[in-house]
């Protein structure tokens, strides 16, 4: 009964976000902020992983190519495929459920616990949309992050093979080249923008609608973490279902 | 004026708040005191519109709250001021943007205005030189000053507050307590504190409501409560020991 409740509070949350909207001279700012810290501030971390976990895919690929018929061009294609369709926009979007969820979460809960977000009430402000529409926003540029991740996570592979002896540029490049679909970087980007979405509405549900003190800050985060991850997976399975089956 | 006909407030089977009826008069400090658990803080948030309730009204001038519309409703939160409990103040902003923030909010003021504005607030509660602080490189004392800034900067017609002298040491209590009196004489507001410290009882209490298990027990002013002989009430302001004492004193020189 609780989940349905949930569901239906999550819901009105989301109207919510587009209710009585704050002046635009009070949201520009909190829009910049919140793209200097969920956006700019998600950048390091993006690039170091996705550089060595497309290092690692390549090498990967690589050893188990243990069949002289397979053309060496294959490191090369599912180091692509796999950067493409799958870690650069879900498991990027599970880590960000991390990083930036948790964020969300305790900035939003903490104001909750120190009565910020009744001092906003009460002077009559939207806090949701003053909270979460920011957030929204700022999450349109989710995708610049994925396309950061898929150049980096390509290159690491190229610099891993090339480097690591594991096979030629020439031959990494042609498999980059080879069969290469363009929709998959529709349905890549497609599944990012609805990760986004998930990324900036489950952490601020459950960082505004949470209750107690200091410690179920700590609780809500972890459970916006796993609940933001469980939807990221049950959504890219529809998803993949849908566009790719 | 504030006035509360017959309200009541439950959380599912707990009935908190049983059937309230009183008033808080413009220009005076209305105090809302009882123990912990008697139902201030329910009170004070149905007052502020933060929790529905399901019977009775609450009027603010005239205007009874439930039956206004949104925008009316919002219109009457711009005049409405409130001092929580741990201040409230927004961890991101420094102090004078914290103070500026509900005439960013509400007024069309150009930005040379509002820093006027902010100027002469934080001057009148003797911060004049905190502009460019963060509230956490304020002591409690100042934090609960710049709340008191944030809440009449925009000129409210009522002023709440939750506890104000909590955590603060009875010194900076009492120059708290006479700031929110001087400011309440001054605007000519309707102020409500909720409050258990006895010293603001005596200080500023010019209308006192005495709540115990979510009804009102009593009610009168700080000159009247030391003489009543309700014994719920005796009970709650003789219950420190210090009071005990002051008034053993009292009836041994009136014998």
């Amino acid at each position: 009964m609780i989940y349905l409740q949930n569901i239906g509070t999550y819901f009105i949350m989301i109207k919510d976000i587009f209710r009585r909207p704050t002046k635009w001279s009070v949201m520009k700012p909190l829009i910049l902020k919140d793209i200097d810290d969920l956006i700019i501030g998600s950048l390091g971390i993006v690039a170091f992983i996705s550089f060595f976990v497309g290092g690692v895919v390549a090498i990967q690929t690589a050893l188990n190519m243990t069949n002289p018929m397979m053309p060496k061009y294959l490191v090369g294609f599912a180091t692509r495929q796999s950067i493409i369709l799958e870690f650069a926009p879900t498991f990027i979007s599970i880590i960000m459920a991390g990083k930036m969820g948790s964020f969300i979460t305790s900035s939003i809960g903490t104001m909750r616990v120190t009565e910020q977000i009744d001092a906003l009430e009460v002077m009559g402000i939207n806090a949701i949309n003053y909270l979460v529409f920011p957030k929204f926003i700022a999450l349109i540029l989710y995708p610049f992050i994925i396309s950061i991740a898929m150049f980096l996570g390509i290159l690491g592979g190229l610099i891993a093979c090339v480097y690591g002896g594991y096979g030629s540029m020439e031959d990494y490049i042609e498999g980059l080249q080879t069969e290469f679909i363009p929709f998959h970087f529709v349905y890549a980007f497609l599944k990012t923008f609805v990760f986004a979405f998930l990324l900036a509405t489950i952490p601020s549900f459950y960082g505004y609608f949470m209750k107690g003190g200091a410690l179920e800050v700590g609780k809500a985060s972890t459970t916006s973490f796993v609940w933001t991850s469980v939807m990221i997976i049950l959504v890219n399975f529809l998803l993949t279902s849908l566009l790719l089956g | 004026m504030i006035e509360v006909k017959d309200l009541h407030k439950s959380f599912g089977d707990a009935h908190i708040l049983k059937g309230i009826t009183t008033s808080f008069e413009k220009g005076k400090t209305n105090l809302i005191i009882g123990q912990s658990g008697s139902g201030k803080t329910v009170f004070l948030k149905c007052l502020l519109g933060l929790f529905e309730y399901e019977e009775g009204s609450i009027s603010y001038d005239g205007k009874i709250f439930n039956n206004l519309s949104a925008d009316d409703r919002r219109e009457l939160r711009a005049d409405i001021g409130m001092v929580f409990q741990g201040s409230a103040l927004f961890d991101s902003m420094t102090i004078a943007e914290n103070v500026m923030f509900p005439l960013r909010m509400f007024t069309k003021q150009s930005k040379s205005e509002m820093e006027d504005r902010v100027n002469v607030v934080l001057n009148r509660v003797n911060l004049p030189d905190a502009h460019h602080k963060k509230p956490s490189e304020a002591s409690g004392g100042m934090q609960k000053r710049v709340a008191i800034a944030r809440a009449i900067v925009n000129r409210p017609k009522y002023l709440f507050c939750d506890e104000p002298n909590s955590g603060l040491d009875p010194k900076t209590a009492i120059v708290i307590d006479n700031l929110i009196q001087e400011i309440t004489d001054e605007f000519n507001i309707t102020t409500v504190i909720n409050s258990h410290d006895m010293n603001s009882v005596m200080e500023i209490g010019e209308k006192i409501v005495f709540l115990k298990d979510g009804l009102k027990a009593w009610e009168g002013s700080n000159e009247t409560i030391f003489k009543t002989d309700n014994e719920v009430v005796t009970d709650f302001v003789y219950s420190s020991n210090l009071f005990k004492k002051v008034r053993k004193m009292y009836i041994e020189e009136n014998q």
